[in-house]
């Protein structure tokens, strides 16, 4: 039914389940003739019911629309009543119930794989040059060329073990017993994420956090070592201890590489006179303490100095991508954390919405639960710079290597206390080191330099009063 | 198997009303009746205007429906009823504007959010239990609550309702079976209005009435004419009563007519004679009822006028206000499968 | 903590739930004075009496239907169906009445029952005392299907069922009534429902089962250990419906093979939908195809000894599985 400004428009409403059509039977009402409301207006026969249809509204009728004898489809036009004026409610036509919408079925295939050959054969060759999601997959991950692996699998098919036993080999030393190597992170590898997102995963077998589903993309490539004809063999002494490279030490390496390879590192120092956050962090340490439970440190400090820098200076939270500059809206901050085995930089997401205790939150939150190994995939990715912390260690300079794909990275070294000239007289002041690398094809000396000119007039601007939360 | 109507030729003067019953019992019995009707009609009407997609109802069963429901204690007792109880779900609590929405699937809908169609009664709250549409089903969760009531030492009394169709299914012979056993607080209703969809009784059973069912558990069966509230409610107590003081079940046959096809999606005129339904347009219940009451002196005009009125806006009212509310979101879909 | 038997285990669990609950009631056939057939509720009603232990007439479909009435108003009624092979009349019950009572009232009503019933064979039941039917149950949202092997999972799982708000059917295994031992805590230890169990750890190959089946695989995986060093990690479901998602996929991608066994019928069972979930959602991890070793294609299984046999799946052909699987 539909309201014209002519009038009301009566259609052929659906009689029944499965009813599609109908046929019109008598007119009960003539054009001219004045109905109410639910006065019958014309009969209609179906296969399944017989009925009058009522007139929805009170009017004249204007039009008649459908013959007799006609059969028309539901919604057909029927005929137009003229309301005349007076403001009827308009019944709401029957409205479809929404249609159950099918959840696009999700493939997560990884391509189509190595196809069989056509001719000749045989399933012995299928079997053989046919490979599994799984062993596709660890192949990608590490480059492998599985033709080049020795199988041992049904009909001479590389399985799971063989391709991870030819993986260890290049990169182990020859006389080592087979590796016992822990099924990487079922996170990690569902992700097919590339190398810079550093898990250490949690116990075989478990799930860390299971990412929804995408289509696979290709991962970005792979730094490869050198072919191992070309590595100068190392010679083993008497009480050496050899020890096999984990995937974790393995991944590290591998990053690291191809970040000193890709990136053009420069390295810049400035001093910072540390007495505004000193003292701001001792009057606040107390409450602190009572209120969080663990101590407050300079990092949340440093971290907001860089945070407010990255806002002045948006030219350095970017990403170098060939033939653009990605220039990032979200300040995400990795916060390196050291483990046992090695290291990894879980993420403050959009850092620039919390205070100075939001972001020592944050930090505490991320590395204890990066010491645990609980962390998730989506944590340890996304930083858009990084922020490191070596003077816990106790280093007054560093050249640290920026994680990839950012264009910077930043340390804080040892706070220590030094002799050093304040308005021509000599003071102790407790004194930090910042050092910053940067990638020298998206970011210069000049700017780096105001970049971390600002981190340091920041930090030296603190003072007791300055808000916290 | 006992056959009683309350010879109301002979009930000329108002003291001999049984039961004890009032005037005020009988009017507000007459407004259930209209309202029940009114409502019937104006759903078979948005149906037919394209807006409802199914109606399914009880026209020609508002006297016995009203009556039955009246002989329980609403807020008490229980009913579980099938789809053709309009009148015992109004009695119950269900409210015009519930009714309205559930018949165009609407949220806020109290029987089922929209999820079941209409004519499926429910409500925790108002004790009438959910159903479903395999029929008879319902029979064995009436013997189910009545079991639980006695057990838990209550005096509550379950009432479960079917048509004479659904006394061929094994849930209600298995359903009486188990209720005698155990003298169960519950009354059985059969609401024999003999067709179940196209099929006549005397093809659904080889019994001339359901009642004689009863004497094959060892219970008492009755029938009456369910067109006569009076006579309706009077065995209604007398069931409630036997079965509240723990005499057990009663099987109650109660006879009336369908004055309509089965559903919105049935057209009798290819089974039933005309004649027939003709006759039984001219035994309507609730203008028999009214010609009745102003005879008794019971019902004026005026206040036949004002029930009219009352009860016309009171359906206009209802169907305003569930056309106007809108549909439940998609994103309700998937609740309420399991509990939290 | 006592060892018991599967059997005295589950009755033990009844005991302590009628004690603590009196809503708690048992209804079904032979249930009282018998103690049932298979003497499960035997001593049940000299403690709590024919109220609470009801001898129901010979009608599957009201021994439910009138369950599903009693908690209605307020009881937690267990009603046993005798042989699963008999539960049959009580499907419309069961799955149009129970699963379907809180999704259709919108929350308004639940039903809060247990259907317990003894299944499967190797007991010389034939084609009417041994059926494994679950899968026209695990289908049906708003059911929740529970099979527990051993004992201390039966009670556990039972204790859960019991005060579940949901209808449980909580199937026993009759060979294992008087077969299955282990060690069940007194009065507590509920295990939730749809948490499956990790019986061994392995790293090469993981068999997913269920019931008598349990105990065939890990004859199977131990010597496939001793053989050829096959490491085996087998899971027990424990829970049929809802299954165990982290239990299965974490275990599919831990070992990338994939044995399922179990007693019923392959086609449409339950392990077909174990393997349709790894497929789906671990494909990247699966190093050889996924397998299942179930009970023969036959409407049932036969009476003749060899016959019977025959159709059970046993721990030498699951051990043959699991080396053509292993070689993969």
């Amino acid at each position: 039914m539909s309201t014209t400004s002519r009038g009301t428009t009566v259609r052929l409403p659906q009689l029944g389940e499965s009813v599609t059509e109908g046929t019109i039977g008598a007119w009960l009402k003539q054009v001219g003739e004045r109905v109410d409301k639910y006065d019958p207006l014309v009969e209609i026969t179906t296969d399944k019911v017989n009925a009058e249809v009522p007139a929805p509204v009170s009017g004249v009728i204007l039009e008649i629309r459908a013959e007799e004898g006609n059969t028309l489809p539901v919604g057909a036009e029927l005929c137009v009543i003229d309301e005349g004026g007076t403001a009827a409610g308009t019944l709401a036509p029957a409205a479809q119930p929404p249609a159950a919408s099918e959840p696009a079925s999700r493939a997560n295939g990884h391509g189509a794989g190595t196809r069989p050959p056509r001719a000749g054969g045989g399933e012995a060759d299928v079997l053989r040059t046919r490979s599994s999601p799984a062993v596709r997959r660890i192949a990608e991950e590490h480059g492998v060329d599985i033709g080049r692996i020795q199988g041992s699998g049904l009909g001479g098919r590389v399985t799971k073990q063989d391709i991870l036993r030819y993986v260890d080999e290049q990169h182990a030393a020859p006389p080592t017993p087979p590796v016992e190597v822990a099924p990487p992170p079922a996170a990690v590898r569902a992700a097919g994420r590339a190398i810079e997102e550093i898990v250490t995963g949690p116990r075989p077998g478990e799930i860390v956090a299971r990412p929804a589903p995408q289509p696979a993309a290709p991962p970005p490539p792979v730094a490869q070592l050198p072919a191992a004809a070309a590595r100068p063999e190392v010679a083993i002494w008497e009480g050496d201890q050899v020890l096999p490279v984990g995937a974790v030490r393995r991944q590290i390496a591998e990053h690291m590489v191809r970040s000193e390879r890709t990136a053009p590192h420069v390295t810049l120092w400035m001093e910072v006179d540390m007495s505004g956050v000193v003292a701001s962090r001792a009057r606040a340490q107390e409450r602190f303490r009572q209120e969080e439970g663990f101590e407050l440190t300079y990092v949340p400090f440093v971290i907001k100095a860089t945070v407010h820098a990255l806002r002045e200076h948006p030219y350095v939270n970017a990403v170098w991508d060939e033939e653009r500059i990605i220039r990032r809206k979200a300040i995400n901050i990795g916060v390196a954390v050291a483990l046992d085995d090695g290291l990894i930089v879980p993420v403050i997401k959009h850092a620039d919405d919390k205070s100075i205790v939001g972001i020592a939150r944050a930090v505490r939150d991320l590395a204890l639960r990066a010491r645990a190994g609980r962390l998730t995939v989506d944590e340890v990715q996304g930083g858009t710079f990084t922020v490191n912390n070596p003077g816990t260690f106790g280093t007054v300079l560093s050249t640290p290597i920026i994680v990839q794909p950012q264009s910077a990275i930043l340390s804080t070294e040892a706070v220590v206390k030094r002799p050093v000239v304040v308005e021509d007289a000599i003071t102790i002041r407790p004194m930090m080191n910042l050092s910053l690398s940067i990638d020298h094809r998206i970011l210069d000396g000049l700017s780096a330099a105001r970049f971390l000119g600002t981190v340091k007039h920041w930090l030296e601007s603190v003072r007791p009063d300055t808000p916290l939360y | 198997m006992k056959q009683h109507d309350s010879g109301g030729a002979g009930l000329q003067t108002r003291d001999r009303l049984p039961a004890g019953l009032t005037d005020a019992d009988l009017l507000r019995m007459y407004e259930w009746m209209v309202l029940a009707r009114s409502l019937d009609e104006r759903m078979w009407l948005l149906n037919r205007g394209g807006q409802a997609a199914f109606v399914i109802s009880g026209q020609g069963h508002e006297a016995a429906q009203v009556a039955l429901a009246s002989a329980l204690q609403v807020g008490k007792d229980v009913l579980v009823p099938y789809y053709r109880d309009l009148g015992m779900a109004l009695v119950f609590g269900l409210t015009p504007r519930d009714l309205m929405l559930s018949l165009l699937g609407k949220k806020g809908d109290p029987t089922s959010q929209g999820r079941q169609m209409p004519g499926h009664f429910s409500s925790r709250r108002l004790n009438i239990i959910t159903g479903s549409s395999p029929v008879a089903t319902q029979v064995l969760h009436g013997a189910g609550v009545a079991l639980a009531a006695k057990l838990r030492g209550e005096d509550t009394v379950a009432m479960t309702c079917v048509g004479e169709g659904g006394t061929s299914e094994g849930d209600f012979h298995e359903a009486l079976n188990f209720a005698s056993i155990h003298h169960l607080p519950v009354i059985f209703v059969v609401e024999n209005n003999g067709y179940a969809i196209s099929v006549p009784q005397r093809k659904e059973m080889a019994v001339a009435s359901v009642a004689e069912r009863a004497a094959g558990y060892a219970m008492p069966g009755v029938t009456v004419d369910g067109l006569d509230p009076i006579a309706t409610y009077v065995v209604a107590r007398e069931a409630v009563d036997r079965a509240r003081s723990g005499g057990g079940p009663t099987l109650i046959e109660a006879k009336v007519h369908r004055l309509t096809p089965h559903s919105s999606d049935d057209d009798d005129r290819t089974y039933r004679p005309a004649a027939e339904l003709q006759e039984e347009r001219a035994h309507d219940p609730i203008p028999m009822f009214r010609a009745r009451l102003m005879e008794l002196g019971v019902l004026s005009e005026q206040q036949e006028k004002e029930i009219r009125d009352r009860v016309k806006a009171q359906i206009n009212d209802a169907t305003e206000f569930a056309e106007q509310a809108p549909y439940p979101d998609p994103s309700e879909l998937m609740l309420h499968v399991y509990g939290a | 903590m006592a060892t018991k038997l599967l059997i005295d285990a589950i009755r033990d669990t009844m005991f302590e739930e009628m004690r603590a609950d009196e809503r708690v009631i048992v209804m079904g056939e032979d249930v009282g004075k018998r103690g049932g057939v298979f003497r499960v509720t035997a001593g049940l009603v000299d403690e709590f009496g024919e109220n609470r232990v009801i001898d129901t007439p010979l009608a599957e479909a009201s021994i439910v239907g009138v369950a599903i009435g009693a908690a209605f108003h307020g009881l937690r009624p267990i009603a046993e169906i005798q042989f699963f092979d008999f539960i049959h009349p009580a499907m419309d019950q069961i799955l149009n009445e129970a699963a379907k009572i809180r999704y259709r009232s919108a929350g308004d009503f639940n039903c809060p029952i247990v259907i317990r019933t003894p299944y499967g064979g190797g007991v010389h039941g034939a084609l009417y005392h041994s059926q494994s039917i679950e899968a026209i149950f695990t289908r049906e949202p708003g059911l929740k299907v529970v099979a527990p092997i051993m004992p201390s999972d039966a009670h556990g799982l039972l204790k859960t069922a019991i005060h579940d708000e949901d209808p449980v059917l909580f199937l026993e295994h009759k060979k294992g009534y008087r077969l299955v031992k282990d060690e069940v805590p007194d009065n507590d230890g509920a295990i939730p429902i749809g948490k499956a169990r990790v019986v061994q750890e392995g790293s090469d190959v993981t068999i997913i089962t269920y019931g008598m089946m349990l105990l065939e695989s890990l004859a199977a995986a131990k010597k496939a250990a001793e053989k050829d060093g096959t490491s085996v990690e087998v899971i027990d479901l424990r829970t049929l419906r809802p299954l165990d998602r982290d239990a299965i996929l974490g275990s599919a991608t831990k070992t990338g093979k994939v044995l399922i066994v179990h007693e019923a019928n392959k086609i449409g069972g339950v392990g077909a939908e174990v393997a349709a979930m790894i497929a789906e959602e671990a494909f990247a991890y699966l190093d050889g195809p996924i397998m299942r070793v179930a009970g023969a294609e036959v409407p049932a299984m036969p009476y003749s000894p060899p016959l019977e046999h025959a159709y059970l799946p046993n721990q030498e052909k699951i051990g043959a599985a699991l080396d053509r699987l292993a070689a993969y």
